[in-house]
């Protein structure tokens, strides 16, 4: 949380988010955290936010996720006959086998929640990098924070590994394109969360004065 | 009261963070026992009948000699969950008791499990991945048992307990003796 004095488009003071310290903002060296005395929470990050890096890895995140949702993820050879599997061939299956909420659980974490995330940022980084401020910003950007925790795909990425090792003794198995997919999608996804969205809050700020 | 940047209502603290989180520990705690008790997968080959529960699930990964995926799903599936529940319903009794002890490494703690609670999912994936690839019409198939849905119940309810906690109730109750100034 952050207090707004005066008319700065910068806050200058910081409230620490799980005590209620109160700090004054001080500049810090380049990639440093600023960390609450009491707690040790995260207060904010010197991770200056490059729009354009941003947007490409963004935008390159929305065509890696195209890549795995549509190749299958592992490939199994059983007695002559070869099957894969993607992970809407996970969700349905699941589906139609009576574990809706497995499905379901499945689908939003690792499917529409990192989708949702893609897609809003690139609605948000957009406009802003051509120094206006997006209809509905304040919205997106809570949007953004919320889906966060139920963002998935690197769980996913062990849940292959972990699947492949339990038929692993029974089966020949080997990766798919669909993997490779994913392990790049946890990649990319840890890259653009690693910003610190407050960033896009000021830079907003400083858009609208 | 609203935020001028955001436009977010401002509340001191999370609303009814206690009551909720409660309520969610507490469905959370009750459905532990059919996930853990239920099979959440039931496998059938030429060979045999089998059906495992998140812990056989384990002891046969052991046994089949991958001891390293083993160690991971227990710490997941069964360390986890359980260090959530304990940690977070520790956390509510000494908010509610009026504690003034170890604020700092309770604060921790919490978000230690907030940290890590999203990958109990793990199993519920390693399901719905099983059940999507093993269909040998004659020689294998996996079905999913009633024990991954009440799984990805408990999964679901705990991360949901420990987003309605509100930390700042463990610093509270003032102290006895000052505490120290936050620096600037
Ligand atoms: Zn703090």
């Amino acid at each position: 949380m952050a207090v707004q004095t005066g008319d700065d488009s910068k806050p200058e003071l910081v409230i620490c988010e799980h005590c209620d310290s109160v700090y004054q903002r001080s500049p810090l060296p380049a990639g440093a955290v600023a960390r609450c005395l009491q707690c040790g929470a995260e207060l904010y990050r010197n991770r200056r936010v490059d729009l354009d890096t941003m947007l490409a890895l963004t935008v390159t995140s929305m065509i890696v996720m195209a890549i795995a949702n549509a190749y299958p993820v592992v490939w199994m050879d059983l007695g002559g006959q070869s099957r894969s599997v993607t992970l809407w061939g996970a969700v349905l299956s699941s589906y139609d086998a009576g574990v809706g909420l497995v499905a379901v659980v499945s689908a939003a974490c690792i499917f529409l929640m990192p989708l949702l995330q893609i897609a809003v940022l690139i609605y948000v980084l957009v406009p802003l990098r051509a120094g206006r401020v997006p209809q509905y910003f304040a919205s997106a950007m809570h949007a953004l924070r919320r889906m966060q925790p139920w963002s998935m795909v690197e769980v996913f990425l062990l849940g292959i590994l972990v699947s492949a090792v339990k038929l692993a003794a029974d089966a020949a198995i080997s990766p798919g394109i669909g993997l490779w997919g994913f392990a790049l999608l946890t990649y990319l996804l840890t890259l653009i969360t690693s910003y610190d969205l407050h960033e896009l809050w000021d830079l907003a700020a400083e858009e609208q004065s | 009261m609203r935020c001028r940047r955001c436009g977010t209502s401002i509340h001191r603290r999370k609303p009814e963070s206690i009551a909720r989180t409660w309520a969610f520990l507490i469905a959370a705690a009750i459905l532990y026992l059919p996930a853990n008790l239920l099979p959440i997968m039931l496998t059938s080959t030429l060979l045999e009948q089998r059906s495992d529960t998140i812990l056989s699930g384990v002891a046969a990964l052991w046994r089949d000699g991958a001891w390293d995926i083993a160690i991971i799903v227990f710490v997941a599936s069964v360390v986890v969950p359980i260090l959530k529940i304990g940690v977070i319903a520790l956390l509510l009794w000494s908010v509610q008791s009026g504690a003034r002890w170890r604020r700092s490494e309770r604060t921790r703690l919490y978000r230690i499990v907030e940290f890590v609670g999203h990958w109990s999912m793990l199993d519920v994936f390693v399901v719905a991945l099983l059940v999507g690839l093993v269909h040998f019409r004659s020689f294998a198939d996996v079905q999913p048992g009633p024990g991954a849905v009440a799984f990805a119940a408990v999964v679901v309810l705990t991360m949901l307990a420990s987003m309605s906690f509100d930390p700042r109730l463990i610093w509270d109750v003032p102290a006895k003796n000052l505490p120290p100034a936050p620096k600037s």
